[in-house]
Protein backbone atom coordinates (compact mmCIF):
# COMPACT_ATOMS: atom_id res chain seq x y z
CA UNK A 1 0.00 0.00 0.00
CA UNK A 2 1.81 3.13 -1.14
CA UNK A 3 0.28 6.51 -0.56
CA UNK A 4 0.48 9.02 -3.35
CA UNK A 5 3.37 11.48 -3.26
CA UNK A 6 1.01 14.40 -2.88
CA UNK A 7 -0.69 13.08 0.24
CA UNK A 8 2.71 12.15 1.69
CA UNK A 9 3.95 15.71 1.29
CA UNK A 10 0.72 17.21 2.62
CA UNK A 11 0.54 14.99 5.71
CA UNK A 12 4.23 15.38 6.50
CA UNK A 13 4.02 19.16 6.14
CA UNK A 14 1.04 19.24 8.49
CA UNK A 15 2.87 17.07 11.02
CA UNK A 16 5.85 19.40 10.73
CA UNK A 17 3.77 22.48 11.49
CA UNK A 18 2.24 20.76 14.51
CA UNK A 19 5.74 19.79 15.66
CA UNK A 20 6.72 23.47 15.56
CA UNK A 21 3.84 24.23 17.95
CA UNK A 22 5.01 21.60 20.43
CA UNK A 23 8.62 22.76 20.17
CA UNK A 24 7.97 26.52 20.37
CA UNK A 25 8.10 26.94 24.19
CA UNK A 26 11.15 24.69 24.37
CA UNK A 27 12.91 26.70 21.65
CA UNK A 28 12.07 29.91 23.48
CA UNK A 29 13.38 28.38 26.74
CA UNK A 30 16.69 27.40 25.14
CA UNK A 31 17.16 30.93 23.71
CA UNK A 32 16.04 32.65 26.94
CA UNK A 33 18.39 30.55 29.07
CA UNK A 34 21.36 32.20 27.34
CA UNK A 35 20.30 35.79 27.98
CA UNK A 36 20.94 38.38 30.63
CA UNK A 37 17.96 39.80 32.48
CA UNK A 38 18.26 43.01 30.45
CA UNK A 39 18.14 41.37 27.04
CA UNK A 40 15.41 38.97 28.20
CA UNK A 41 13.11 41.97 28.14
CA UNK A 42 14.94 44.05 25.56
CA UNK A 43 15.60 41.69 22.65
CA UNK A 44 13.61 39.38 20.39
CA UNK A 45 12.65 36.16 22.13
CA UNK A 46 13.28 34.17 18.96
CA UNK A 47 17.02 34.71 18.63
CA UNK A 48 20.20 34.88 20.75
CA UNK A 49 21.48 38.23 21.88
CA UNK A 50 24.19 37.88 24.54
CA UNK A 51 25.74 34.53 25.42
CA UNK A 52 25.46 34.23 29.17
CA UNK A 53 24.45 30.58 29.34
CA UNK A 54 27.25 29.39 31.64
CA UNK A 55 26.92 32.36 34.00
CA UNK A 56 23.17 31.75 34.18
CA UNK A 57 23.66 28.07 34.95
CA UNK A 58 26.24 28.86 37.62
CA UNK A 59 23.75 31.29 39.17
CA UNK A 60 21.00 28.68 39.22
CA UNK A 61 23.18 26.19 41.06
CA UNK A 62 24.72 28.60 43.56
CA UNK A 63 21.82 30.93 44.40
CA UNK A 64 20.69 30.81 48.04
CA UNK A 65 23.38 28.29 49.04
CA UNK A 66 22.64 25.89 46.20
CA UNK A 67 19.01 25.37 47.12
CA UNK A 68 18.18 24.37 43.53
CA UNK A 69 20.26 21.20 43.78
CA UNK A 70 18.46 20.34 46.98
CA UNK A 71 15.07 20.74 45.23
CA UNK A 72 16.27 18.54 42.38
CA UNK A 73 17.42 15.87 44.85
CA UNK A 74 14.07 16.08 46.66
CA UNK A 75 12.18 15.63 43.39
CA UNK A 76 14.28 12.56 42.58
CA UNK A 77 13.70 11.08 46.05
CA UNK A 78 9.94 11.70 46.01
CA UNK A 79 9.49 10.38 42.48
CA UNK A 80 11.88 7.41 42.65
CA UNK A 81 10.98 6.09 46.10
CA UNK A 82 7.28 6.79 45.64
CA UNK A 83 7.07 5.21 42.20
CA UNK A 84 9.11 2.12 43.16
CA UNK A 85 7.12 1.38 46.29
CA UNK A 86 3.73 2.13 44.75
CA UNK A 87 4.49 -0.08 41.74
CA UNK A 88 5.29 -3.03 44.01
CA UNK A 89 2.15 -2.45 46.10
CA UNK A 90 0.04 -2.19 42.94
CA UNK A 91 1.60 -5.36 41.52
CA UNK A 92 0.77 -7.36 44.67
CA UNK A 93 -2.78 -6.03 44.81
CA UNK A 94 -3.28 -6.50 41.07
CA UNK A 95 -2.02 -10.09 41.35
CA UNK A 96 -4.43 -10.84 44.22
CA UNK A 97 -7.35 -9.43 42.22
CA UNK A 98 -6.36 -11.19 39.00
CA UNK A 99 -5.41 -14.69 40.14
CA UNK A 100 -7.34 -15.49 43.31
CA UNK A 101 -11.05 -16.12 43.68
CA UNK A 102 -12.16 -14.87 47.08
CA UNK A 103 -15.22 -13.35 48.63
CA UNK A 104 -15.35 -9.61 48.31
CA UNK A 105 -13.02 -9.51 45.31
CA UNK A 106 -15.37 -7.56 43.08
CA UNK A 107 -16.24 -5.15 45.90
CA UNK A 108 -12.57 -4.43 46.45
CA UNK A 109 -11.98 -3.98 42.72
CA UNK A 110 -14.94 -1.62 42.37
CA UNK A 111 -13.65 0.46 45.29
CA UNK A 112 -10.27 0.72 43.57
CA UNK A 113 -11.95 1.67 40.29
CA UNK A 114 -13.97 4.33 42.09
CA UNK A 115 -10.67 5.60 43.48
CA UNK A 116 -9.45 6.21 39.93
CA UNK A 117 -12.32 8.67 39.45
CA UNK A 118 -11.61 10.70 42.62
CA UNK A 119 -9.67 13.89 41.85
CA UNK A 120 -6.34 13.84 43.66
CA UNK A 121 -6.68 17.49 44.62
CA UNK A 122 -9.86 16.77 46.58
CA UNK A 123 -7.86 14.43 48.83
CA UNK A 124 -4.96 16.79 49.47
CA UNK A 125 -6.81 19.15 51.79
CA UNK A 126 -8.24 16.60 54.24
CA UNK A 127 -4.92 14.71 54.09
CA UNK A 128 -3.13 17.88 55.15
CA UNK A 129 -5.46 18.32 58.13
CA UNK A 130 -4.97 14.67 59.14
CA UNK A 131 -1.20 14.87 58.72
CA UNK A 132 -1.06 18.13 60.66
CA UNK A 133 -2.73 16.41 63.63
CA UNK A 134 -0.23 13.55 63.44
CA UNK A 135 2.73 15.91 63.14
CA UNK A 136 3.50 14.58 59.67
CA UNK A 137 2.74 17.75 57.71
CA UNK A 138 5.82 19.53 56.41
CA UNK A 139 7.95 16.36 56.36
CA UNK A 140 9.15 14.08 53.55
CA UNK A 141 6.46 11.60 54.58
CA UNK A 142 3.72 14.13 53.79
CA UNK A 143 4.58 13.91 50.09
CA UNK A 144 5.82 10.31 49.99
CA UNK A 145 2.97 8.50 51.76
CA UNK A 146 0.09 9.72 49.53
CA UNK A 147 2.23 8.91 46.47
CA UNK A 148 2.24 5.23 47.44
CA UNK A 149 -1.44 4.75 46.66
CA UNK A 150 -2.05 4.42 42.94
CA UNK A 151 -5.47 2.88 42.16
CA UNK A 152 -4.91 3.20 38.40
CA UNK A 153 -1.73 1.13 38.79
CA UNK A 154 -3.69 -1.62 40.55
CA UNK A 155 -6.26 -1.55 37.74
CA UNK A 156 -3.60 -1.73 34.99
CA UNK A 157 -1.65 -4.50 36.71
CA UNK A 158 -4.75 -6.56 37.42
CA UNK A 159 -5.54 -6.65 33.71
CA UNK A 160 -1.91 -7.13 32.77
CA UNK A 161 -1.40 -9.99 35.24
CA UNK A 162 -4.61 -11.72 34.18
CA UNK A 163 -3.36 -11.71 30.57
CA UNK A 164 0.37 -12.34 31.06
CA UNK A 165 0.51 -14.98 33.83
CA UNK A 166 -0.95 -18.42 32.95
CA UNK A 167 -2.66 -20.30 35.79
CA UNK A 168 -0.65 -23.48 35.06
CA UNK A 169 2.58 -21.71 35.95
CA UNK A 170 1.19 -20.77 39.38
CA UNK A 171 -0.16 -24.31 39.91
CA UNK A 172 3.20 -25.80 38.94
CA UNK A 173 4.91 -23.56 41.47
CA UNK A 174 2.49 -24.61 44.22
CA UNK A 175 2.92 -28.32 43.43
CA UNK A 176 6.68 -27.86 43.63
CA UNK A 177 6.09 -26.56 47.15
CA UNK A 178 7.04 -22.93 46.56
CA UNK A 179 5.53 -20.48 49.05
CA UNK A 180 2.99 -17.93 47.80
CA UNK A 181 5.46 -15.12 48.44
CA UNK A 182 8.15 -16.91 46.45
CA UNK A 183 5.78 -17.53 43.55
CA UNK A 184 4.92 -13.84 43.51
CA UNK A 185 8.44 -12.49 43.77
CA UNK A 186 10.26 -14.90 41.50
CA UNK A 187 7.59 -15.91 38.96
CA UNK A 188 4.80 -13.35 38.75
CA UNK A 189 6.91 -10.18 38.99
CA UNK A 190 9.19 -11.43 36.22
CA UNK A 191 6.30 -12.20 33.89
CA UNK A 192 4.63 -8.79 34.33
CA UNK A 193 7.82 -6.71 34.01
CA UNK A 194 6.65 -4.64 30.97
CA UNK A 195 3.48 -3.72 32.88
CA UNK A 196 5.58 -2.80 35.93
CA UNK A 197 7.75 -0.50 33.84
CA UNK A 198 4.69 1.30 32.46
CA UNK A 199 3.10 1.76 35.90
CA UNK A 200 6.45 2.90 37.33
CA UNK A 201 6.91 5.49 34.59
CA UNK A 202 3.35 6.80 34.96
CA UNK A 203 3.73 7.17 38.69
CA UNK A 204 7.25 8.62 38.43
CA UNK A 205 6.10 11.35 36.06
CA UNK A 206 2.92 11.86 38.10
CA UNK A 207 4.89 12.50 41.30
CA UNK A 208 7.59 14.51 39.51
CA UNK A 209 4.96 16.79 37.96
CA UNK A 210 2.79 17.04 41.07
CA UNK A 211 2.31 20.50 42.46
CA UNK A 212 -0.87 20.62 44.53
CA UNK A 213 0.14 18.02 47.14
CA UNK A 214 3.58 19.48 47.98
CA UNK A 215 2.10 22.99 47.89
CA UNK A 216 -0.49 22.02 50.49
CA UNK A 217 1.84 19.89 52.63
CA UNK A 218 5.17 21.72 52.71
CA UNK A 219 6.18 25.07 54.17
CA UNK A 220 9.92 24.45 54.56
CA UNK A 221 11.73 25.34 51.29
CA UNK A 222 14.36 22.68 52.11
CA UNK A 223 11.72 20.00 51.46
CA UNK A 224 10.40 21.49 48.20
CA UNK A 225 10.48 19.58 44.94
CA UNK A 226 11.55 21.49 41.81
CA UNK A 227 7.98 22.44 40.83
CA UNK A 228 7.35 24.22 44.11
CA UNK A 229 10.82 25.75 44.24
CA UNK A 230 10.62 27.27 40.77
CA UNK A 231 7.18 28.76 41.38
CA UNK A 232 8.47 30.29 44.61
CA UNK A 233 11.27 31.98 42.61
CA UNK A 234 8.79 33.08 39.98
CA UNK A 235 6.44 34.60 42.53
CA UNK A 236 9.23 36.81 43.93
CA UNK A 237 10.50 37.88 40.52
CA UNK A 238 8.55 41.13 40.31
CA UNK A 239 10.45 42.32 43.40
CA UNK A 240 13.82 40.77 42.50
CA UNK A 241 14.15 40.82 38.70
CA UNK A 242 17.23 38.54 38.69
CA UNK A 243 14.86 35.77 39.74
CA UNK A 244 13.31 35.82 36.25
CA UNK A 245 16.58 34.58 34.84
CA UNK A 246 16.94 32.02 37.65
CA UNK A 247 13.41 30.72 37.02
CA UNK A 248 14.19 30.31 33.33
CA UNK A 249 17.55 28.68 34.00
CA UNK A 250 16.04 26.36 36.60
CA UNK A 251 13.23 25.40 34.23
CA UNK A 252 15.79 24.70 31.51
CA UNK A 253 17.84 22.40 33.77
CA UNK A 254 14.79 20.45 34.92
CA UNK A 255 12.92 20.27 31.63
CA UNK A 256 15.53 19.32 29.07
CA UNK A 257 16.82 16.06 30.59
CA UNK A 258 13.32 14.88 31.48
CA UNK A 259 11.99 15.61 28.00
CA UNK A 260 14.80 13.60 26.44
CA UNK A 261 14.15 10.70 28.81
CA UNK A 262 10.41 10.86 28.06
CA UNK A 263 10.98 10.74 24.32
CA UNK A 264 13.52 7.90 24.57
CA UNK A 265 11.35 5.81 26.87
CA UNK A 266 8.06 6.36 25.04
CA UNK A 267 7.92 2.79 23.75
CA UNK A 268 7.66 1.54 27.35
CA UNK A 269 4.54 3.61 27.86
CA UNK A 270 2.98 1.96 24.85
CA UNK A 271 4.21 -1.53 25.72
CA UNK A 272 2.33 -1.68 29.00
CA UNK A 273 -0.72 0.13 27.69
CA UNK A 274 -1.29 -2.24 24.80
CA UNK A 275 -1.55 -5.17 27.15
CA UNK A 276 -3.19 -3.26 29.94
CA UNK A 277 -5.75 -0.52 30.17
CA UNK A 278 -6.94 -0.32 26.62
CA UNK A 279 -7.92 -3.96 26.51
CA UNK A 280 -10.19 -3.49 29.51
CA UNK B 1 -10.70 -54.51 67.17
CA UNK B 2 -9.33 -51.42 68.70
CA UNK B 3 -6.69 -51.10 66.02
CA UNK B 4 -9.18 -51.22 63.17
CA UNK B 5 -11.33 -48.66 64.94
CA UNK B 6 -8.53 -46.21 65.53
CA UNK B 7 -6.88 -46.55 62.17
CA UNK B 8 -9.63 -44.91 60.13
CA UNK B 9 -10.13 -42.38 62.89
CA UNK B 10 -6.50 -41.42 62.70
CA UNK B 11 -6.65 -41.29 58.95
CA UNK B 12 -9.64 -39.03 59.15
CA UNK B 13 -7.96 -36.73 61.58
CA UNK B 14 -4.75 -36.47 59.63
CA UNK B 15 -6.34 -35.81 56.26
CA UNK B 16 -8.02 -32.57 57.24
CA UNK B 17 -4.89 -31.52 59.10
CA UNK B 18 -2.81 -31.97 56.01
CA UNK B 19 -5.32 -30.21 53.81
CA UNK B 20 -6.18 -27.39 56.19
CA UNK B 21 -3.02 -25.31 55.92
CA UNK B 22 -3.28 -25.48 52.17
CA UNK B 23 -6.88 -24.30 52.13
CA UNK B 24 -6.21 -21.66 54.74
CA UNK B 25 -3.18 -20.57 52.79
CA UNK B 26 -5.31 -20.36 49.67
CA UNK B 27 -7.87 -18.26 51.49
CA UNK B 28 -5.42 -15.93 53.19
CA UNK B 29 -2.92 -15.46 50.38
CA UNK B 30 -4.97 -12.95 48.33
CA UNK B 31 -5.57 -10.82 51.43
CA UNK B 32 -1.87 -10.96 52.19
CA UNK B 33 -1.10 -9.57 48.76
CA UNK B 34 -3.88 -7.01 49.00
CA UNK B 35 -3.06 -5.83 52.52
CA UNK B 36 -0.11 -3.45 51.93
CA UNK B 37 -1.99 -1.54 49.24
CA UNK B 38 -5.34 -1.99 50.99
CA UNK B 39 -4.23 -0.54 54.33
CA UNK B 40 -2.70 2.51 52.65
CA UNK B 41 -5.77 2.91 50.41
CA UNK B 42 -7.94 2.86 53.51
CA UNK B 43 -5.79 5.34 55.45
CA UNK B 44 -4.75 7.70 52.67
CA UNK B 45 -7.71 7.50 50.30
CA UNK B 46 -10.93 6.48 52.02
CA UNK B 47 -10.17 8.08 55.40
CA UNK B 48 -9.49 11.55 53.91
CA UNK B 49 -12.74 11.33 51.94
CA UNK B 50 -14.57 10.53 55.16
CA UNK B 51 -12.69 13.26 57.00
CA UNK B 52 -13.54 15.83 54.33
CA UNK B 53 -17.22 14.93 54.56
CA UNK B 54 -17.05 15.19 58.38
CA UNK B 55 -15.20 18.51 58.22
CA UNK B 56 -17.74 19.87 55.74
CA UNK B 57 -20.51 19.31 58.31
CA UNK B 58 -18.71 21.17 61.11
CA UNK B 59 -19.11 24.78 62.07
CA UNK B 60 -16.71 26.70 64.33
CA UNK B 61 -18.55 28.58 67.08
CA UNK B 62 -16.72 31.28 68.95
CA UNK B 63 -18.04 32.24 72.35
CA UNK B 64 -17.40 35.33 74.42
CA UNK B 65 -17.44 39.02 73.49
CA UNK B 66 -16.58 39.86 69.87
CA UNK B 67 -16.24 36.14 69.16
CA UNK B 68 -12.71 36.16 70.57
CA UNK B 69 -13.34 33.41 73.12
CA UNK B 70 -12.74 29.71 72.85
CA UNK B 71 -13.53 28.16 69.49
CA UNK B 72 -15.86 25.18 69.61
CA UNK B 73 -16.60 22.71 66.84
CA UNK B 74 -20.31 22.12 66.52
CA UNK B 75 -22.37 20.12 64.05
CA UNK B 76 -23.55 22.53 61.39
CA UNK B 77 -25.50 20.24 59.11
CA UNK B 78 -25.40 21.27 55.48
CA UNK B 79 -24.64 24.88 56.41
CA UNK B 80 -21.25 24.91 54.65
CA UNK B 81 -22.81 23.47 51.52
CA UNK B 82 -25.55 26.06 51.40
CA UNK B 83 -22.93 28.78 51.95
CA UNK B 84 -20.87 27.37 49.07
CA UNK B 85 -23.71 27.14 46.57
CA UNK B 86 -25.13 30.54 47.53
CA UNK B 87 -21.75 32.22 46.97
CA UNK B 88 -22.00 33.74 43.47
CA UNK B 89 -18.21 33.63 43.03
CA UNK B 90 -18.07 29.89 43.75
CA UNK B 91 -21.02 29.18 41.46
CA UNK B 92 -19.34 31.25 38.76
CA UNK B 93 -16.15 29.22 39.20
CA UNK B 94 -18.12 26.00 38.65
CA UNK B 95 -19.67 27.48 35.52
CA UNK B 96 -16.19 28.45 34.35
CA UNK B 97 -14.67 24.97 34.67
CA UNK B 98 -17.77 23.40 33.08
CA UNK B 99 -17.42 25.76 30.11
CA UNK B 100 -13.71 25.01 30.05
CA UNK B 101 -14.35 21.25 30.09
CA UNK B 102 -17.06 21.52 27.42
CA UNK B 103 -14.48 23.03 25.06
CA UNK B 104 -11.29 21.38 26.28
CA UNK B 105 -12.46 17.74 26.41
CA UNK B 106 -13.72 17.48 22.78
CA UNK B 107 -10.79 19.58 21.53
CA UNK B 108 -8.27 17.38 23.33
CA UNK B 109 -9.79 14.07 22.22
CA UNK B 110 -10.26 15.12 18.58
CA UNK B 111 -6.74 16.55 18.36
CA UNK B 112 -5.14 13.48 20.00
CA UNK B 113 -7.11 11.12 17.76
CA UNK B 114 -6.23 13.04 14.59
CA UNK B 115 -2.54 13.09 15.55
CA UNK B 116 -2.61 9.35 16.29
CA UNK B 117 -4.37 8.53 13.00
CA UNK B 118 -2.04 10.76 10.96
CA UNK B 119 1.03 9.12 12.49
CA UNK B 120 -0.51 5.71 11.91
CA UNK B 121 -1.35 6.46 8.26
CA UNK B 122 0.83 5.31 5.42
CA UNK B 123 1.32 8.91 4.33
CA UNK B 124 3.33 9.99 7.36
CA UNK B 125 7.11 10.15 7.09
CA UNK B 126 9.32 9.89 10.18
CA UNK B 127 6.41 8.86 12.47
CA UNK B 128 8.80 7.96 15.31
CA UNK B 129 10.35 11.42 15.31
CA UNK B 130 7.01 13.24 15.27
CA UNK B 131 5.57 10.95 17.94
CA UNK B 132 8.54 11.76 20.16
CA UNK B 133 8.19 15.52 19.61
CA UNK B 134 4.45 15.53 20.39
CA UNK B 135 4.99 13.46 23.51
CA UNK B 136 7.85 15.64 24.87
CA UNK B 137 5.63 18.06 26.88
CA UNK B 138 4.34 15.18 29.00
CA UNK B 139 7.70 15.26 30.79
CA UNK B 140 7.23 18.94 31.68
CA UNK B 141 5.39 19.58 34.96
CA UNK B 142 2.19 21.60 34.50
CA UNK B 143 3.46 24.51 36.58
CA UNK B 144 6.70 24.75 34.60
CA UNK B 145 4.73 24.56 31.33
CA UNK B 146 2.62 27.42 32.68
CA UNK B 147 5.68 29.47 33.62
CA UNK B 148 7.02 28.97 30.06
CA UNK B 149 3.78 29.82 28.30
CA UNK B 150 3.31 32.71 30.77
CA UNK B 151 6.47 34.30 29.36
CA UNK B 152 5.02 33.74 25.88
CA UNK B 153 1.82 35.57 26.86
CA UNK B 154 3.36 38.66 28.49
CA UNK B 155 3.76 41.70 26.21
CA UNK B 156 7.37 42.86 26.07
CA UNK B 157 8.82 39.38 26.51
CA UNK B 158 6.65 37.27 24.25
CA UNK B 159 7.73 37.07 20.62
CA UNK B 160 4.15 36.06 19.73
CA UNK B 161 2.43 39.07 21.28
CA UNK B 162 5.13 41.49 20.12
CA UNK B 163 5.15 40.03 16.62
CA UNK B 164 1.40 40.30 16.24
CA UNK B 165 1.41 43.83 17.66
CA UNK B 166 4.10 44.85 15.15
CA UNK B 167 1.87 43.45 12.39
CA UNK B 168 -0.95 45.69 13.61
CA UNK B 169 -2.78 42.92 15.46
CA UNK B 170 -2.60 43.82 19.13
CA UNK B 171 -3.68 40.81 21.22
CA UNK B 172 -4.24 40.48 24.93
CA UNK B 173 -3.73 36.83 25.90
CA UNK B 174 -4.18 37.52 29.61
CA UNK B 175 -7.41 39.54 29.58
CA UNK B 176 -10.75 38.57 31.06
CA UNK B 177 -12.14 37.16 27.83
CA UNK B 178 -9.05 35.35 26.67
CA UNK B 179 -7.10 34.00 29.64
CA UNK B 180 -9.29 30.89 30.03
CA UNK B 181 -8.40 29.92 26.44
CA UNK B 182 -4.76 30.74 27.04
CA UNK B 183 -4.98 28.17 29.84
CA UNK B 184 -6.69 25.73 27.45
CA UNK B 185 -3.70 26.11 25.15
CA UNK B 186 -1.30 25.17 27.98
CA UNK B 187 -3.36 22.11 28.92
CA UNK B 188 -3.58 21.03 25.26
CA UNK B 189 0.15 21.49 24.78
CA UNK B 190 0.92 19.45 27.89
CA UNK B 191 -1.42 16.48 27.43
CA UNK B 192 -2.34 16.05 23.73
CA UNK B 193 0.78 13.99 23.05
CA UNK B 194 0.15 11.74 26.02
CA UNK B 195 -3.44 11.02 24.97
CA UNK B 196 -2.20 10.49 21.42
CA UNK B 197 0.20 7.83 22.69
CA UNK B 198 -2.58 5.94 24.50
CA UNK B 199 -4.60 5.90 21.26
CA UNK B 200 -1.57 4.85 19.19
CA UNK B 201 -0.98 1.96 21.58
CA UNK B 202 -4.42 0.66 20.73
CA UNK B 203 -4.08 1.36 16.99
CA UNK B 204 -0.94 -0.78 16.96
CA UNK B 205 -2.91 -3.61 18.55
CA UNK B 206 -5.36 -3.82 15.60
CA UNK B 207 -4.62 -7.07 13.73
CA UNK B 208 -3.11 -6.43 10.29
CA UNK B 209 -5.53 -8.87 8.61
CA UNK B 210 -8.46 -6.65 9.56
CA UNK B 211 -6.93 -3.65 7.81
CA UNK B 212 -5.96 -5.75 4.79
CA UNK B 213 -9.50 -7.12 4.58
CA UNK B 214 -10.85 -3.56 4.56
CA UNK B 215 -8.48 -2.62 1.72
CA UNK B 216 -9.40 -5.75 -0.25
CA UNK B 217 -13.06 -4.83 0.18
CA UNK B 218 -12.25 -1.52 -1.46
CA UNK B 219 -12.41 0.76 1.55
CA UNK B 220 -10.33 3.92 1.15
CA UNK B 221 -8.19 5.32 3.99
CA UNK B 222 -11.01 7.51 5.34
CA UNK B 223 -13.58 4.69 5.37
CA UNK B 224 -11.04 2.40 7.03
CA UNK B 225 -10.52 5.02 9.73
CA UNK B 226 -14.24 5.51 10.28
CA UNK B 227 -15.45 1.91 10.12
CA UNK B 228 -12.46 -0.09 11.35
CA UNK B 229 -9.93 1.94 13.29
CA UNK B 230 -12.17 4.28 15.30
CA UNK B 231 -14.54 1.54 16.58
CA UNK B 232 -11.53 -0.55 17.59
CA UNK B 233 -9.75 2.23 19.53
CA UNK B 234 -12.95 3.06 21.40
CA UNK B 235 -11.70 1.83 24.81
CA UNK B 236 -8.67 4.13 24.51
CA UNK B 237 -10.94 7.05 23.60
CA UNK B 238 -13.16 6.35 26.63
CA UNK B 239 -10.13 6.15 28.92
CA UNK B 240 -8.56 9.39 27.69
CA UNK B 241 -11.91 11.18 27.83
CA UNK B 242 -12.51 10.17 31.45
CA UNK B 243 -9.04 11.31 32.49
CA UNK B 244 -9.44 14.57 30.60
CA UNK B 245 -12.80 15.26 32.31
CA UNK B 246 -11.32 14.63 35.77
CA UNK B 247 -8.21 16.65 34.93
CA UNK B 248 -9.98 19.72 33.57
CA UNK B 249 -12.42 19.99 36.48
CA UNK B 250 -9.46 20.04 38.89
CA UNK B 251 -7.94 23.04 37.14
CA UNK B 252 -5.65 24.70 39.67
CA UNK B 253 -1.94 25.08 38.99
CA UNK B 254 -2.28 26.92 35.67
CA UNK B 255 -4.52 29.76 36.96
CA UNK B 256 -2.52 30.00 40.20
CA UNK B 257 0.77 30.45 38.34
CA UNK B 258 -0.75 32.89 35.82
CA UNK B 259 -2.49 34.88 38.59
CA UNK B 260 0.34 37.41 39.08
CA UNK B 261 0.35 38.07 35.32
CA UNK B 262 -3.38 38.52 34.81
CA UNK B 263 -5.81 40.72 36.67
CA UNK B 264 -8.64 38.56 35.30
CA UNK B 265 -7.71 35.66 37.62
CA UNK B 266 -8.95 35.88 41.20
CA UNK B 267 -8.78 33.39 44.07
CA UNK B 268 -12.24 32.18 43.08
CA UNK B 269 -11.31 31.55 39.45
CA UNK B 270 -11.78 27.76 39.74
CA UNK B 271 -13.47 25.64 42.47
CA UNK B 272 -10.13 24.13 43.47
CA UNK B 273 -8.49 27.53 43.77
CA UNK B 274 -11.44 28.68 45.86
CA UNK B 275 -11.20 25.68 48.23
CA UNK B 276 -7.44 26.21 48.57
CA UNK B 277 -7.98 29.89 49.34
CA UNK B 278 -10.69 29.20 51.94
CA UNK B 279 -8.48 26.65 53.70
CA UNK B 280 -5.10 28.39 53.70
CA UNK B 281 -5.85 32.10 53.46
CA UNK B 282 -9.18 32.29 55.34
CA UNK B 283 -8.69 29.32 57.70
CA UNK B 284 -12.22 28.22 56.87
CA UNK B 285 -11.70 24.46 56.68
CA UNK B 286 -15.39 23.61 56.82
CA UNK B 287 -16.26 25.67 53.76
CA UNK B 288 -13.10 24.48 51.98
CA UNK B 289 -14.05 20.86 52.69
CA UNK B 290 -17.59 21.41 51.42
CA UNK B 291 -16.23 22.91 48.20
CA UNK B 292 -13.77 20.02 47.77
CA UNK B 293 -16.53 17.46 48.33
CA UNK B 294 -18.77 19.20 45.78
CA UNK B 295 -15.95 19.22 43.23
CA UNK B 296 -15.11 15.54 43.80
CA UNK B 297 -18.78 14.64 43.56
CA UNK B 298 -19.15 16.60 40.32
CA UNK B 299 -16.06 14.96 38.79
CA UNK B 300 -17.26 11.53 39.89
CA UNK B 301 -20.78 12.01 38.53
CA UNK B 302 -19.57 13.36 35.18
CA UNK B 303 -16.89 10.71 34.61
CA UNK B 304 -19.03 7.85 35.90
CA UNK B 305 -21.99 9.13 33.85
CA UNK B 306 -19.78 9.19 30.77
CA UNK B 307 -18.63 5.62 31.43
CA UNK B 308 -22.23 4.42 31.84
CA UNK B 309 -23.31 6.24 28.70
CA UNK B 310 -20.55 4.75 26.54
CA UNK B 311 -20.89 1.34 28.19
CA UNK B 312 -24.60 1.12 27.40
CA UNK B 313 -24.32 2.23 23.80
CA UNK B 314 -21.81 -0.54 23.22
CA UNK B 315 -24.38 -3.31 23.72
Amino acid sequence: MTASLRSRILVTALLGVIALYFLLPVYWLVIASTKSTGSLFGSSGMWFSDMRFLTNMANVFTYDGGVYLRWAANSVVYAFVGATASTLLSAAAGYALAKFAFRGRETVFNLVLGGVLVPATALALPLYLMFAKLGLANTYWAVLLPSLVNPFGVYLLRIYTAAAVPDDVLEAGRIDGASEARIFFSVVLRMVTPGLVTVFLFQFVGIWNNYFLPLVMLSDPKLYPITLGLTSWQSFADRQPELYQLTIGGAFVSVVPLMIVTAVLQRFWRAGLTEGSVKG
Amino acid sequence: MTTTATAPARAESTRPRRAAPRRRRGRLAPWGFLAPFGVLFLLLFLAPIGYAVYQSLIRIDRSGPLGLGRAREVFGGLENYSRAVSDPAFVASIGRVLLFAAVQVPLMIVLSTVLALLLDSASARWPGLFRGVYFLPYGVPGVIATILWGFLYVPGVSPIVDGLTAMGLPVDLLGGGSVLWSIANIVTWAFAGYNMLVIIAQLKAIPGELLEAATVDGAGPLRTVWHVKLPLVRPALVLTTVFTIIGTLQLFAEPLVLKPLSTAISFTYTPNLSAFNEAFNNNNYGLAAAESVLLALGAFVLSFGFLRLTGRRRR
